[in-house]
């Protein structure tokens, strides 16, 4: 029976670098899930706006974002943009901690273009009608989306895009490629000191097995108060 | 960027081959396929135990399932790497690494495919089964997983695109395979990432839409043939 | 044959079967009818256990169905069941649908099991069909082919669970007529269904069902013409106006 030691690797600065781990984990995820959420929003109402080159550059964008491997995408922003944007910017950039801000763009978008086809399905769902109907009252396209559309959408995209919550909370891990201290990153660094290989890694996996549960919980006790909200009507 | 394919195209290609290992593009194709291929029938076996009537059988299934599936990609790439040399006594390479990181990925995730695949055989064809006679297995054998396996394919198709993606994360572990032959390629060259990592891009996007374009075409061939109603169309 | 001891079915708090007791000897037919949701096809689907029963005893050939210690596989190669919706396999050909079961519960070789099939095939007029696909063939061809199916294991009661339900009126009569030579030749047969001509012509007996109880036996002219229940007098007349 190997001789397994979780005291060693919880205390010190390996705690300290676990910790950290954790919290730019969470906060990587929050930021991305929040502007991901926002561009999925977007995109899909670009999607369905039956304008031709809008929808042609939805689909585009979605493409792009679901046929390239995650890790690909942050290395294009985090090595490629730079070289492509102007002495000023990239400065800007340097400054002002360039490793979270463009991981954080390419979560963001990646995020934002599954979600968006989570939101496409669920406004598939809804009967052409209800557009129809808002827009026979007068309301523009966006005011139609915003206020009809998009929150019926909602309920029945909840499923998929908890799964795809789920699956930004994981792809934090690929910020560590470009040597963003999350929690992989920081599992990696007291392995590598501590040689607590198990532990660490245990550690990290408890992390991330916690926040897999919270995110499907949350994503249920949702879905349950959207049911229970539309059936007290 | 003419000029980083012509200079540096065989490498991204085949890596090292034939004067060396395997690498570049051919290899994440071969990464790929084998992961599939390797982790098919544990999928299979994964999503019959899943959908088992015995408790004993399926609760470890789901457990095997929510465990793979709370840990990012890369942990999974980083426990095999530390206990595929310890199961098999000596230490191996980075590629039989990430091949088995991959199919335990693909077991819990193809296995839900399977599981799917199972659950959506309408229950009549095993009450039918059953009513001749047949056992669980058999009827599993010869009336559930036939037709299960064939409507599942587009799936499959889409876990293979999947894994296409996913053996980027080799370069982590310094597998030569697309993406730490394209940051070999930009160590080298230094000035032009932006242009490098986007045929990087590229070729992934090609190969990965194309396949999603057939994945797209077998759905609706499958769509097709299966909502033929036999009662109300076929003339006797 | 088969009998029903004080069998009582519940659905979490719903009761679906009421204290069944019933009889049915061999080589008799008996319709079981009622209006939806009656418990008339949990009632049949008890007898080969494609149900379970909350309370009392079912025993067919001499056994008892829901025992703990029964061989469910074997009881069930001696019952044979129609489908209201046929579920016939549709990855195989109508050949060895029928062949399937034969070959891998009874064992029977693959020439001795096709030899059969083709002659029970031929009984129900879907011997020209032996090569397609249950998909390129009309409803009513494929109930006759589930029949043929259920007939080739040679069992000594068949059970038909609404067998003409779903398909199209000009279809009835072709398994219907099927079911009428089988009764003709002697099978035990247990019939949901709704088809009272059939019923009129070749039943033993009507058992009426409503709420899970039965509360009308008669036979098809008592039944037809001066039904005794209260319940059963609404369901003729209901029939009468259809």
């Amino acid at each position: 029976m190997p001789d397994f030691n979780f005291g060693a690797v919880l205390q010190g600065r390996y705690l300290d670098w676990l910790i950290a781990g954790a919290c730019k984990t969470l906060l990587l995820f929050f930021a991305a899930w929040i502007s991901g959420f926002l561009i999925g929003l977007l995109v899909v109402s670009l999607r369905e706006s039956r304008a031709r080159p809008l929808e042609l550059l939805a689909k585009a964008f979605v493409g792009y974002h679901r046929n390239v491997p995650g890790l690909v995408q942050v290395f294009i922003w985090y090595f490629g943009v730079p070289q492509i944007l102007p002495e000023a910017w990239q400065a800007w950039i340097n400054d002002h901690g360039s490793e979270f801000f463009l991981v954080w763009i390419a979560l963001s978008l990646n995020a934002g273009a599954y979600m968006s086809e989570d939101l496409r399905s669920g406004v598939r769902s809804l009967p052409p009608t209800q557009l129809e109907a808002a827009r026979a009252l007068g309301m523009t396209f966006v005011q139609a989306m915003r206020v009809v559309i998009l929150p019926q959408a909602l309920r029945v995209a909840l499923p998929p895009l908890t799964n795809q919550s789920l699956s930004l909370f994981k792809s934090t891990s690929l910020a560590m490629a470009i040597g963003f201290a999350e929690m992989t990153y920081a599992a990696h660094q007291v392995e590598n000191e501590s040689f607590r290989t198990f532990e660490t890694f245990a550690i990290a996996s408890v992390f991330y097995w916690a926040g897999s549960f919270l995110l499907m919980w949350l994503g249920h006790a949702c879905s349950v108060k959207l049911k229970a909200g539309r059936a007290a009507r | 960027m003419i000029e980083i394919l012509r200079d540096y195209g065989v490498l991204l290609l085949v890596g090292q081959f034939p004067n060396g290992p395997l690498g570049g593009l051919a290899l994440t194709l071969c990464l790929a396929i084998t992961g599939l291929i390797a982790s098919f029938p544990l999928a299979v076996l994964m999503g019959i135990a899943r959908t088992s009537p015995i408790a004993a059988i399926r609760a470890p299934a789901t457990a095997i399932v929510y465990v793979v599936r709370g840990l990012p990609v890369l942990m999974l790439i980083f426990w095999a790497y530390f206990i595929v040399p310890i199961l098999v006594g000596h230490s191996v390479s980075g590629t039989t690494t990430l091949i088995c990181a991959l199919v335990i990925y693909e077991l819990a995730f193809m296995g839900e495919v399977v599981r799917a695949g199972i659950e959506a055989i309408p229950a009549g064809q095993v009450e039918a089964a059953r009513s001749l006679g047949m056992t669980y297995g058999q009827a599993m054998r010869k009336v559930v997983l036939p037709q299960a396996l064939v409507h599942m394919t587009p799936s499959i198709l889409s876990q293979l695109i999947n894994l296409i993606k996913n053996t980027s994360l080799g370069y982590i572990i310094s597998v030569n395979e697309l993406t730490y032959a394209a940051y070999q390629v930009n160590a080298q060259l230094l000035t032009k990432p932006f242009e490098v990592y986007l045929i990087l891009a590229v070729t992934y996007f090609v190969i990965c839409w194309l396949l999603s374009l057939c994945v797209n075409r077998l759905e609706k061939k499958l769509n097709r043939s299966s909502t033929r109603n036999p009662t109300k169309e076929a003339t006797a | 044959m088969i009998s029903f001891e004080g069998v009582d079915k519940f659905y979490g708090e719903y009761q679906a079967l009421n204290n069944i007791d019933e009889t049915v000897a061999k080589g008799e037919v008996v319709v079981v009818c009622g209006p939806s949701g009656s418990g008339k096809s949990t009632l049949i689907r008890t007898i080969n256990r494609l149900e379970p029963i909350s309370k009392g005893k079912i025993i067919v050939n001499g056994q008892d169905v829901h025992g703990a210690s029964v061989d469910v596989n074997k009881l069930r190669s001696n019952i044979g069941f129609v489908f209201q919706s046929f579920n016939l396999f549709p990855h195989l050909s109508v050949l060895r649908n029928v062949i399937l079961a034969p070959m891998m519960v009874l064992g029977m070789a693959e020439r001795d099991a096709k030899e059969r099939a083709m002659k029970l095939l031929a009984k129900v007029g879907m011997q020209h069909k032996a090569d397609a696909y249950p998909s390129q063939l009309s409803g009513g061809q494929q109930q006759r082919i589930a029949i043929a199916r259920a007939l080739a294991m040679e069992p000594p009661v068949m059970l038909f669970d609404e067998p003409t339900s779903a398909l199209d009126p000009e279809m009835v009569g072709e398994v219907l007529n099927v079911m009428k030579q089988l009764a003709a030749e002697g099978m035990t047969m247990v019939c949901v269904t709704h088809e009272m001509g059939f019923a009129r012509e070749v039943a033993n007996r009507i058992v009426f069902m409503d709420a899970g109880t039965i509360l009308e036996r008669a036979t098809p002219q008592q039944f037809f013409t001066s039904p005794q229940h209260p319940r059963a007098q609404k369901f003729i007349s209901d029939i009468r106006h259809t």
